[in-house]
């Protein structure tokens, strides 16, 4: 086996891959080819780094610089410069936004200096495809530990010692989901990895099948020698293929190695996992939905209990754990709950990947200690609003999460305090809102998004959700009247308290959060007419400022329907009952004379 | 049994482990209002997939209101069933339900029987607060079965009744959110689908999205064309149900009145499908014997067990699922269709007219009649032996629609010859009764004594499968019930797998037979009224003078004057059919 002295991580997440990641692996390897190194330097194609804002990032061991905005023709320049001479790519370093600095390791950055990366521990350091690289960093080690030394109720209360809560949203105790199924008597008993990820712009539990699959399989074990299960199933999404092929190479590998199958560890205990397809449903990420639709059945939830521990797939217990969940689980094993219990708040230990997303500088996937304020997310983490623009808002949770606000921003992140700020920890997407955006059209599109994804079981998500949406659309028309505000008020009350599962009971939270944090906003629309945002169309008018115009004729050259009119050197009116509201004049006039009011 | 303590209202209650909020609050009296939910106590029917919300109860210490026909008791709950919140909450989905249901009521077929327009007025909505779009969606007519799905509200009563009862599956929740509708495969019509035309869906359907074609039209053109003789002919569960379209008690057999009520309605002959089914008895009887006999002589060739075919619904369920035995149902038409054939022949020649001229309207307790009646096999030179068949609610339609005060009807007679039946005829209409009619012929001809009793308790009932072994004067025959196709697809598993030691299997499509027919008044849930139509015909049995079908003096005289013998050429060519594979025509 060769002994390299340098290896050059390559972000292999579905972004950096997007923007010609493949491309840089191989033009590397072949300028590491034509310079004659190839038994000393060795391309390592890994999981996500998270700094996709940057992406595609390359990172050089072992000195850790940390190059950003990569593309296959640096590829011979990184070689010949930094592995060659020796000499740093200065060109290719991230630059401070504040110092105007270059930073060479990310240690250093922002961006990572707050964060605590027990989850992602592996992503973006090793090669997911390489059960080797793995078991290198402890990989299966837990499970060796749990299957040798430990009884499985011992694993169970180290879990619940941990305070290791479920990932995916709800917060349930995650020990404690282990021991109820368990406890359940059955013949056959299933373990299942919900990777149905479905919020839009998160990306947590892919980045972790993508970069790290093998955590998730070594913990599913885990929890079958613990529940007494010896099969496992994992749910994903069809529309993740890079997750899914990793998942399927890391399952090949792991039976290959005797980690999954017969006998493992030579213990008797014998655990395999299957992969299951899902046609990318939102509500097939609630726990009974998820069962259906692996059962074949549509994909719509029951009314619990019965809970799946008792009667899930197939009538079978069943105990059904996020990935994220997963991920956490062998580090808790082998550094001991102690350790982890000490990381994070009161009521909620450890850490959260959160999909930082929206109007902030450094969009990524980040992982930090629960506990942590959404100000050092947003500010020190996320480096603040883009393009110098005001915070105005942050949605957690997903799409039924809430929109948090200014006053919110020194609250710890955790599952209780989210809840009790009207959001909800959700499965960590993280959207950052500025000035410019309308909280009502926020709440619009979530709830576009709900309403088709609600499953059409129950009535009140069915057809309140739709029926929330059209009254935003109206309003957002500025069609919208006092009376209506009271209405979407309580019908979304209505659908919180009597909808069938998670989806219809949180689905209205964007409406009810940005009508309790921004009211202003929504008088503006039904009585003033106004979208003090400027983001509803229906509600904006151009004017030109005669007091700056010169006119110069140029914008009722531009407008496409013939809205402007005005003689030459004098004052140019736009006809607001012609005008379409395109914005072509405004960014044509030199004088800045027109205006969105 | 495990007791669990709770309040209800305030109220203490003690109810078994395992009840529901909803059947707990009954007991002491608290009728909490519930749409999608429907139970058919004794028929294995249960919808309740707490889809509609209506139900929700205030439960101390729950963060979100509870479904009440979905949620378990538990020791020392306090439940409120009408605080401000629940009536809000129960209000305001009710009526986002109706925000998006077409208000056709002034038209629609289920107007004044309809689940949702009595749960709207009882909740006293009089303005919907949020309005919106309305879902549209495909339309499908079958010649049983109209789809209105517009009219849709997910209740899924009818997915339970086609897969689980019936287990013919052919309907399904399909696409997400406010686009979501029960639907067949692809949204393929009905005919297109295994279909049975059971009318199962429509017997459950809150709403007017499942109702029957209707078909009350096309018999009163035939009513006004005078080159027409119009014959009318009921089938024996209608005189057991009819009268419920007229507020009477369930279980008051109407018979009389239904006769005088379709010769007010202006039918030229009023005729008995009861005198068909004593035919029936002839044939099949006769048939079941032929082949026992064979069977008993070692004829290998002899397929038993011998299964009823009077159920048109039945027929096609074995004729889409279990193509390959298709050769072990009797031959014999059911008696609708025997009635249709004797009519165009037989009673044709006595008038001396033309079968075309002669129109022939059933009343049946059926949707699937409708669509046999269309099967070609049943039509000569393309004229169908039965021209139109109606449900028992489209004849209670009509004699509303002619303004007949129905109750006060005098009794009166159905004319002869195809008017005169016996009581083992009358039995058709519930599980159990053809497999009793064909008993009581079958063994006065096998043994060649007389029966001593006439009534086979141990052929009656309700539950799903009955098995029976009836002495044929020391030949024991081995019979089998089933009623509901997903009772008959276990009984015919075990056909197939070699395991049924039966000579003979009546089966109804329909929980509790014809009684329970898709055609039948809506029962919207309560079993009771089944049980009750069920003893009205075993009433109606009683009180006959001739219990046997061999003993119908007109049956004896059609064989004398026209048929020759039972099963012979005659019979077979006016009386018996074949059947067909029907797996193969699913196509997408």
């Amino acid at each position: 086996m060769a002994k390299y002295n340098s290896h050059i991580l390559v972000c292999g997440g579905t972004g950096c891959r997007a923007s010609q990641g493949e491309e840089i692996v191989e033009n590397l390897t072949r300028a590491i080819e034509e310079n004659g190194i190839e038994n000393e330097v060795q391309v390592v194609r890994t999981g996500c780094f998270g700094f996709c804002e940057k992406g595609p990032v390359v990172k050089i061991i072992p000195d850790n610089t940390f190059y950003v905005h990569v593309s296959p023709d640096d590829a011979s320049e990184i070689i010949a410069e930094h592995l060659v001479k020796g000499r740093k790519v200065n060109r290719l370093l991230f630059v401070d936004p504040e110092t105007q600095q270059a930073v060479s390791e990310s240690k250093d950055m922002g961006f990572y200096k707050k964060q605590l990366r027990i989850a992602l521990r592996n992503c973006g350091f090793i090669n997911p495809e390489n059960i080797e690289e793995y078991i290198a960093r402890d990989g299966y080690a837990a499970l060796g530990k749990a299957l040798t030394s430990m009884t499985p109720e011992e694993v169970i209360k180290e879990i619940m010692d941990s305070g290791l809560r479920g990932r995916g949203g709800g917060g349930f105790p995650t020990g404690l989901k282990w021991d109820l199924t368990r406890k359940v008597e059955s013949d056959v008993k299933y373990v299942v990895c919900n990777a149905d990820e479905g919020d839009p712009g998160a990306f947590m539990d892919r980045s972790i099948l993508e970069g790290d699959p093998h955590s998730v399989l070594e913990a599913m074990a885990i929890n079958g020698y613990c529940t007494g299960a010896s099969n496992g199933l994992i749910y994903i999404r069809a529309e993740y293929p890079l997750a899914i092929q990793r998942l399927k190479i890391a399952i090949d590998q792991a039976r290959e190695s005797g980690l999954l199958g017969k006998d493992i560890f030579g213990t008797g205990f014998d655990f395999d996992v299957e992969m299951r397809y899902g046609a990318g449903a939102f509500v097939c990420g609630e726990e009974t939905s998820l069962i259906h639709s692996m059962e074949g059945l549509r994909g719509e939830p029951t009314v619990k209990p019965p809970f799946p521990s008792e009667k899930g797939y197939k009538g079978k217990p069943t105990n059904v754990n996020n990935v994220e969940t997963y991920a956490n689980i062998p580090v808790i094993l082998l550094k001991g709950s102690e350790w982890f219990s000490r990381i994070g708040s009161e009521k909620s230990k450890g850490t959260k990947v959160f999909a930082l997303a929206g109007k902030v500088n450094n969009v990524g996937l980040i992982e930090v200690p629960m506990g942590t304020t959404l100000r050092e997310v947003i500010f020190d983490i996320g480096g603040g609003i883009k393009d110098g623009k005001k915070f105005k808002a942050v949605q957690t949770g997903g799409p039924s999460g809430g929109c948090l606000t200014e006053k919110h921003l020194d609250i710890p992140i955790d599952y209780d305090n989210l809840l009790q700020c009207g959001s909800m920890m959700g499965s960590g997407g993280m959207i950052v809102m500025d000035e410019d955006d309308c909280m009502v059209s926020m709440a619009k599109f979530y709830l576009d998004f709900t309403v088709e994804e609600s499953c059409g079981k129950c009535a009140p998500c069915r057809i309140g959700n739709k029926r929330l949406y059209e009254m935003l659309d109206k309003i957002t028309k500025g069609n919208g009247t006092e009376e209506d505000l009271a209405r979407l008020r309580n019908l979304s009350n209505v659908i919180k308290d009597t909808s069938l599962c998670g989806l219809g009971q949180t689905s209205p939270n964007p409406v009810l959060s940005t009508m309790e944090n921004f009211p202003e906003e929504y008088l503006a629309h039904v009585k003033d007419g106004k979208c003090p945002a400027g983001q509803c169309r229906s509600l904006m008018e151009y004017v030109i400022d005669e007091d700056k115009c010169v006119g110069c004729t140029l914008c009722s050259r531009v407008c496409p329907v013939d809205a402007i009119s005005g003689d030459k050197k004098m004052p140019h009116v736009i006809d607001v009952s012609v005008c379409i509201k395109c914005g072509a004049c405004m960014e044509k006039c030199k004088f800045g004379a027109i205006s969105v009011q | 049994m495990e007791i669990v303590k709770l309040t209800i209202d305030n109220k203490p209650v003690v109810v078994e482990k395992g009840t529901t909020i909803l059947e707990a609050a009954k007991t002491i009296g608290v009728n909490i209002p519930s749409l999608c939910y429907m139970k058919l106590e004794d028929m294995d029917f249960e919808n309740k997939p707490g889809g509609c919300r209506v139900c929700v109860v205030e439960v101390e210490g729950r963060r979100n209101l509870a479904p009440a026909c979905k949620s378990e008791v538990t020791e020392g709950m306090v439940v409120n069933t009408h605080s401000v919140r629940v009536v809000n909450a129960r209000r305001t989905v009710m009526e986002l339900i109706l925000s998006d249901h077409p208000a056709e009521c002034l038209t629609c077929a289920k107007s004044g029987k309809c689940d949702l327009q009595t749960l709207a007025q009882d909740l006293g909505i009089r303005e919907i607060r949020y309005e919106g779009e309305q879902s549209h969606y495909k339309g499908d007519e079958s010649p049983a079965i109209i789809r209105e799905m517009d009219k849709c509200i997910m209740c899924r009563r009818c997915e339970t009744a086609c897969n689980e009862v019936q287990t013919v599956g052919v309907l399904s929740g399909i696409n997400r959110g406010f686009e979501s509708v029960v639907a067949t495969a692809f949204e393929m019509d009905l005919d297109h689908s295994a279909c049975t035309y059971c009318g199962q869906c429509v017997a459950v359907c809150p709403t007017g999205a499942l109702t029957e074609r209707d078909s009350t039209n096309k018999v009163l053109d035939a009513l006004m064309d005078p080159s027409k003789t119009v014959v009318v002919q009921t089938a024996p569960a209608v005189r057991a149900a009819l009268g419920e379209e007229f507020g009477m008690e369930p279980g008051t057999l109407v018979t009389g009145k239904m006769a005088s009520s379709l010769r007010k309605l202006g039918f030229d002959y009023v005729f008995d499908t009861d005198f068909a089914a004593d035919l029936t008895i002839m044939e099949e009887g006769t048939e079941l014997l032929g082949r026992l006999n064979k069977f008993l002589k070692g004829d290998k060739d002899v397929k038993l067990p011998i299964l009823t075919s009077c159920c048109p619904a039945w027929v096609n369920f074995f004729e889409h699922n279990f193509p390959e035995m298709k050769e072990i149902p009797s031959t014999a038409k059911s008696p609708q269709q025997m009635f249709g054939a004797i009519a165009k022949t037989y009673f044709a020649d006595q008038l001396k007219k033309k079968r075309e001229d002669l129109v022939v309207v059933s009343v049946m307790p059926c949707l699937a009649k409708k669509y046999e009646v269309s099967r070609d096999e049943f039509k000569v030179n393309g004229d169908p032996d039965v021209n139109i068949s109606i449900s028992t609610r489209e004849l209670g339609q009509m004699i509303r629609n002619a303004n007949i005060d129905f109750a006060a009807l005098t009794d009166e007679d159905f004319d002869r010859p195809l008017g005169e039946s016996t009581g083992a005829s009358v039995i058709f209409g519930t599980t159990g009764g053809v497999i009793e009619a064909a008993v009581r012929t079958a063994y006065e001809i096998q043994t060649g004594q007389e029966l001593e009793k006439v009534d086979f308790h141990e052929l009656r009932g309700m539950e799903g499968i009955r098995e029976a072994t009836i002495d044929f004067a020391g030949l024991p025959i081995r019979i089998g019930i089933a009623h509901g196709l997903g009772n008959a697809r276990k009984l015919l598993e075990d056909i197939k797998a070699g395991k049924s030691e039966f000579h003979a299997i009546e089966i109804m499509a329909c929980p509790g037979g014809c009684i329970g027919g898709g055609g039948q008044p809506y029962h919207h849930g309560n079993v009771e009224i089944l049980k009750k139509r069920q003893q009205a015909i075993y009433a109606e049995d009683a009180g006959k003078t001739l219990r046997k079908s061999h003993d119908n003096p007109y049956i004896k005289k059609l064989y004398e004057e026209f048929l020759g013998e039972p099963c012979g050429h005659k019979s077979h060519d006016l009386l018996h059919t074949y059947y067909f594979d029907k797996k193969k025509k699913i196509e997408i």
